[in-house]
């Protein structure tokens, strides 16, 4: 990556018009269960020399295109994707963060 | 006996298990994921192994959601029998039809060989025909066959003697050497509290003929049929 593409402002390509808000959704294991693809992470970067690694947990990322801007609302039907999909709260802890509403 | 084997996209041991039922006497309709009911009069809803919308999101999560599971849940809740093999364990775990939740194997590599278990009960409708306490051979082939449970999931499980089956040796003994994907107790199948519902990782409809290396899966299907 050259520096103009590391430090060019994050841009979507197009814009629909009305900029429709989003979200992010961050799904991660709780604490105590074991992670083995976390582990297997942990393993290929000590072989890649990495030092400093401590520890590594795998989660998952859903950025969502809202069709409303009402933070309240999204919040809401996001908590509900959460519950029923997105995250098995057996064993998933999940984050919600509205980008631009 | 009237069996139900629903398929989703990804399915693809619905013809064994289909096969398996049929041989044990068994009439098989196969049932559409996105049909929203049962045929009438079915007794048994099969949810059959395979990658059914090819593992995304979490094995089973996409399948547990969609239109014909709501027509198992009554199905279960009515008291009528439910099998789950492999994704489809997978998938009653996802619908909340069973406890726990299936996690990557602890090797990381997807497992496809011969595997014993210890039949723990023979009181159900689906062990009749074993003996407790008997070892059978079956298959296993699942990349995410890794039971995990809560403690006071895994207590309540053990507690109610709801664990079907565990990885054992030939000898029927369970040990941390038998168990093949770190599967919490080595549990390798799981009842519902009603113990109408069972989800199982293991393949017992591959193991039904000598043909193919042994028939020790046969109990299975045969005290369905004796139910």
């Amino acid at each position: 990556m050259t520096a103009a593409e590391h430090t060019a402002p994050q841009k979507t390509t197009a814009h629909a018009p009305g900029h429709a808000p989003r979200a992010r959704v961050t799904v991660t294991l709780k604490n105590g269960v074991l992670d083995p693809q976390g582990k297997a992470i942990e393993g290929a970067l000590a072989s890649l020399g990495i030092a400093g690694i401590a520890g590594v947990r795998q989660g998952k990322v859903f950025d969502i295109a809202l069709a409303g801007a009402d933070p309240e609302h999204a919040r809401a039907l996001l908590g509900e994707a959460c519950e029923k999909l997105l995250a098995n709260t057996v064993i998933e802890n999940y984050s919600i963060e509205l980008l631009d509403a | 006996m009237k069996a139900a084997v629903i398929i989703f996209p990804g399915s693809n041991r619905d013809g064994d298990v289909a096969q398996a039922l049929v041989q044990a006497g068994a009439s098989v309709t196969k049932v559409w994921h996105a049909d929203s009911s049962l045929p009438a009069g079915t007794d048994l809803a099969v949810l059959p192994g395979g990658f059914s919308y090819g593992d995304y999101l979490r094995c089973g999560a996409i399948a547990a959601r969609a239109p014909v599971m709501d027509a198992v849940r009554s199905h279960a809740a009515a008291g009528r029998l439910v099998l789950g093999i492999c994704n489809g364990f997978q998938i009653l775990c996802e619908s909340g039809l069973l406890p726990g939740v299936l996690m990557r194997n602890a090797g990381l590599n997807f497992i496809c060989r011969r595997q014993f278990l210890r039949v723990e009960r023979n009181d159900t409708a689906f062990t009749r025909r074993y003996a407790q306490g008997q070892a059978i051979d079956v298959a296993i082939a699942h990349g995410e066959g890794n039971f995990v449970a809560d403690e006071r999931t895994l207590a309540q499980i053990e507690g109610d003697g709801r664990v079907a089956f565990r990885y054992a040796d030939r000898a029927g003994a369970v040990t941390p050497q038998a168990n093949p994907n770190g599967s919490l107790n080595n549990i390798a199948g799981v009842y519902s509290e009603k113990f109408n519902v069972l989800g199982l990782m293991p393949h017992p409809e591959n193991l039904i003929d000598d043909l193919v290396g042994g028939t020790d899966g046969r109990g299975l299907f045969e005290s369905l049929l004796a139910a």
